[in-house]
């Protein structure tokens, strides 16, 4: 999964399991995700993030490996059915570590949109690299383009 | 929180949409860093340092252009491409605001969980 956008990462010193109750558990996710959650945790579960100020976004469960990794697809639009083309995934990896649990993020699929020439194009190219372009190097071509 | 996921969906999204799925060819970063490194070309131009058809290079160039990451302009019988940055800055501030989200949240996830042990 190295390939792909947002890659962000903090190590937490706590066990991989405490990391993961945070991560899984209704409650905790509340705070630091939204003002209010749901989550069905199994592959295909149901999920919802709720703003108070903006609305829910619903999230379909990909993985669930305890400790391990959990992932879903998350809904780019309030209430909108999270599916490929309209969603992003995200993916945490959880990381024993001598301090603690490294917990990585990532989310990809800002790129493949459906209705786009491009993502189009991408999806009858099956040999396409896909999105190499991360967050720092886009970055940096943008201040090198404006510079 | 300064950006909510409901700025995915909010104005200038789908310009952002058509910006990330420019962006993610491989051979359309290339032919930005061509124009960006040697000024403004012509598909012909553009086509003789690369192992593309000319013809593959105009329809990269009409999706860059679609995107407003590139503009073009006549001049006698040529149509120069020129790289615009305004779209692309847009695009990296908001994945930036995205990933800055990220942290935030991370930073939150490690409170809860310290404070639990």
């Amino acid at each position: 999964m190295s390939q792909d956008w947002i890659e962000r990462e903090i190590i937490i010193e706590a066990s991989r399991e405490r990391v993961w109750s945070v991560l899984t558990d209704a409650h905790h996710i509340a705070r630091w995700f939204g003002d209010s959650a749901e989550i069905d945790l199994r592959p295909g579960g149901h999920a919802s993030f709720g703003w108070k100020d903006d609305g829910t976004y619903l999230a379909v469960v990909e993985r669930v490996d305890e400790p391990n990794v959990l992932s879903y697809r998350w809904a780019r639009g309030v209430d909108e059915k999270p599916a490929e083309g309209t969603s992003t995934l995200v993916e945490f990896t959880l990381t024993e570590v001598p301090l603690g649990t490294l917990l990585r993020v990532v989310e990809t699929g800002f790129a493949s949109l459906h209705g786009t020439e491009a993502a189009q194009e991408r999806a009858a190219n099956e040999n396409t690299e896909g999105w190499t372009q991360e967050l720092a190097e886009l970055k940096e071509y943008a201040e090198r383009q404006a510079a | 929180m300064t950006v909510q996921p409901g700025d995915q969906q909010q104005a200038g999204g789908a310009e952002r949409d058509r910006v990330l799925a420019a962006m993610a060819d491989p051979t359309r970063r290339q032919l930005l860093d061509m124009l960006a490194a040697d000024g403004p070309a012509t598909a012909s131009t553009l086509a003789a340092g690369l192992p593309i058809s000319r013809q593959a290079i105009v329809k990269h160039l009409a999706i860059l252009a679609g995107a407003g990451l590139v503009t073009s302009s006549k001049h006698g019988r040529d149509v120069r491409f020129v790289v615009e940055t305004e779209r692309l800055a847009q695009t990296a501030h908001w994945m930036a605001g995205l990933a800055a989200e990220w942290d935030a949240r991370l930073a939150m996830i490690k409170q809860i969980a310290e404070a639990q042990r």
